[in-house]
């Protein structure tokens, strides 16, 4: 059982990072679809950097750094260009697709060292959530704390409540004189960054090798994941645990025979999705709005 | 007056392209132009990984006398009608399409150009120019299920597989007889990945088996994240397509090492002699040329990470299998609900492997769908 929670949660992680990003680039107004291109980036980012530097840790920074450069580029067109943003996502996407493969050639067939386990002190000695909460890598650590961030910065700092007037008016928010292109940016790129180091955690502890296109669509299911959690940072964790506990969920049921189709169960995260969809469509009417209102749209103004 | 000009013009340039094109061919011998067509690029290391090795054995045997084209990353599809017939036009005389799903497109093509030969990998299509080849992979599956039976402590065994379809149940099968064959208690739990490739989820559903007390792990997916997770979790497991012991030193027991480079090369010497045909093989199975252990298309690696009685049984089988005396698919079959398949004194033809949608005994549950 431990085992099977442990494997749950290691791969929730990566969703939840590139989620938690695009939920704040999202917040400012920025639809950035080219999460699974920032996460593959981060993904080869990483395997490179570990076998240069031959230290983990390095890779987690690498990732990082690649989220961002990929995110940078976004920037620059739809921001600064002001390109339709969901057309340049999906072409980031396919671009960082190609480039990753390319950057990636000489990486094949080589594997490296994982990230560690940090125990914290007397507390993960406690049976089965000792080692639950209390035995993982510093990603996983990283990801809450991530989370705990953005909660707190949208929902009380000034600057997170600056962030999301520009998503949801950006003329007003511009005629009161924030500079909603600045703002836009270091949102993209936080986007970025945190996709980055979720597409770092495949390589650095769930399988680690370089393999093409080896996200194999998590960065799509984050995207879902926003909308899941209805730009609400914690939900973002349930949502996570979710996907991932299904996935584990109908890997088990079928080792163990369970007589449901492994199909059903790989589909329930997405009918999920769509209920909260509905549910948030439904909430929209009643004038309550949860999704950014300036959301995709991009902001012509110089500033 | 320009017309005349232009007359002038267009006949000098014939002249010098027809000259270049003689002097070309008297000095380089025209050498045999061969196309390939990739699923995915040989950074899959997996299977796509195994074509790429092929085509180079292609390169060091011909030489000059050859020169290949590559198409890396042709989804399956009308991209690849497009891709074959460019192939085609540039004048490769013949053309390998070397996954299942180029089967339609392959014959689309050859069609329209009926002077230029294909080869289509794992379909069973044919026409008058397009043969087809496959390798017999159920073959290394039986001494897996041969060396997990002495090997496994938990009597537990954990397949990954991709879809459920003829050519990975016949290989779940083989494992089960050769897994019987030596260890009558153990049992193979089967999770279907429905995808080929998804490193994460085969890692996922390999801790999963490991949670679930199984000790051997085998894999008729493409990437080497199952023996990544075995060598991690103590596990053991086999390589699948090509060598990965790179991946995983302490897990890999042996890998089934797809070796595509002699079908390829005895293909384009027969062309290259006049002697290229698409065989007679009988339509119910995928290729003309089905080969296995015996013809070298499926290439053992060493056996490893094995007491040294494992792997003289593992050799055993191999050896068995190589000169005919084991025959995988003998009678008396019973499949996993009891229900016999061939009695005793027959066995199952290539057609049959071909119709395959049961478990036989030694697997737990049933085919999905």
């Amino acid at each position: 059982m431990e085992a099977l929670i442990l494997t749950i949660i290691a791969t929730s992680i990566p969703l939840l990072l590139a989620a938690a990003g695009e939920l704040i680039a999202e917040k400012s107004g920025v639809l950035n679809l080219g999460v699974e291109g920032m996460m593959l980036s981060g993904a080869v980012g990483a395997l490179g950097a570990v076998l240069w530097l031959e230290n983990p840790y390095y890779g987690i920074v690498a990732g990082a750094l690649s989220g961002v450069l990929m995110a940078s580029i976004f920037s620059v067109f739809t921001i600064n260009f002001m390109t339709n943003q969901v057309a340049t996502g999906l072409g980031l996407t396919i671009f960082a697709t190609g480039l990753t493969g390319l950057a990636g050639a000489p990486l094949v067939g080589k594997t490296i060292p994982s990230l560690p386990k940090i125990e914290i002190f007397l507390l993960s000695d406690i049976p089965l959530i000792g080692s639950i909460l209390f035995k993982q890598d510093f990603v996983a650590y990283l990801s809450i704390a991530i989370i705990v961030f953005i909660s707190f910065f949208l929902k009380y700092s000034k600057s997170g409540i600056i962030l999301r007037a520009v998503g949801d008016d950006h003329q007003s928010a511009h005629s009161v004189g924030y500079p909603v292109k600045k703002i836009r940016w270091y949102a993209t790129c936080f986007g970025g960054m945190c996709a980055g180091i979720g597409g770092a955690y495949i390589p650095l502890v769930l399988t680690p090798h370089w393999s093409e296109g080896m996200t194999a669509g998590r960065g799509w299911i984050a995207l879902a994941l926003v909308v899941f959690a209805s730009w609400i940072p914690w939900r973002i964790i349930v949502g996570a645990l979710i996907f991932g506990g299904i996935t584990i969920a109908q890997l088990v049921g079928q080792a163990r025979g369970w007589p449901i189709p492994s199909q059903l169960l790989s589909m329930m995260p997405y009918i999920a999705t769509i209920i909260a969809l509905t549910m948030i469509s439904g909430r929209l009417s009643k004038n309550n709005s949860v999704v950014p209102s300036s959301l995709g749209k991009p902001f012509f103004g110089n500033q | 007056m320009i017309k005349f000009y232009m007359r002038i013009f267009s006949l000098i340039t014939l002249s010098i392209s027809v000259l270049f094109f003689v002097i070309s061919s008297a000095f380089a011998g025209s050498p045999t132009k061969v196309g390939f067509v990739y699923l995915t690029t040989p950074g899959d290391h997996g299977w796509t990984y195994a074509h790429e090795l092929g085509k180079q054995m292609v390169e060091k045997r011909f030489g000059k006398d050859v020169k290949v084209s590559v198409v890396e990353n042709v989804p399956e599809g009308p991209d690849a009608t497009r891709v074959i017939r460019e192939l085609a036009k540039q004048g490769n005389e013949i053309i390998f399409t070397t996954s299942f799903g180029y089967m339609e497109p392959t014959l689309k093509v050859a069609k329209e150009f009926p002077n230029v030969k294909f080869e289509h990998i794992t379909g069973y299509k044919r026409s008058k120019n397009v043969a087809t080849g496959n390798i017999r992979f159920y073959e290394g599956r039986y001494i897996q299920g041969v060396v997990a039976g002495l090997m496994t402590k938990t009597n537990k065994i954990g397949y990954i597989g991709a879809y459920p379809i003829a050519e990975v149940i016949m290989g779940i099968n083989a494992f089960a007889q050769g897994l019987k064959s030596v260890n009558k208690d153990a049992s193979i739990s089967v999770i279907w990945a429905n995808t080929w490739y998804d490193p994460v989820k085969e890692a996922d559903a390999a801790k999963v088996h490991i949670a679930e007390g199984a000790d051997v792990l085998a894999q008729h997916t493409d990437s080497p994240a199952m023996l990544q997770i075995a060598e991690k979790n103590g596990a053991m497991g086999f390589g699948q397509s090509t060598d990965m012991s790179a991946f995983a030193p302490k897990a890999q027991l042996f890998a089934s090492i797809n070796n595509w480079g002699p079908y390829y090369i005895k293909k384009i010497e027969e062309l290259r002699s006049g002697k290229w045909n698409t065989g007679d093989g009988p339509n119910h199975w995928p290729g003309n040329v089905w080969g296995g252990l015996k013809s070298d298309m499926l290439v053992i690696s060493k056996f490893q990470n094995m007491p040294a009685n494992v792997a003289q049984k593992a050799q055993k089988a191999l050896d068995g299998l190589k000169s005919g005396k084991i025959n995988i698919f003998a009678g008396p079959l019973i499949d996993n609900t009891g229900k016999e398949i061939i009695p005793a004194g027959k066995a199952l033809d290539d057609g049959a492997l071909w119709g395959m949608n049961y478990y036989l005994q030694g697997v737990n549950g049933k085919v999905p769908g």
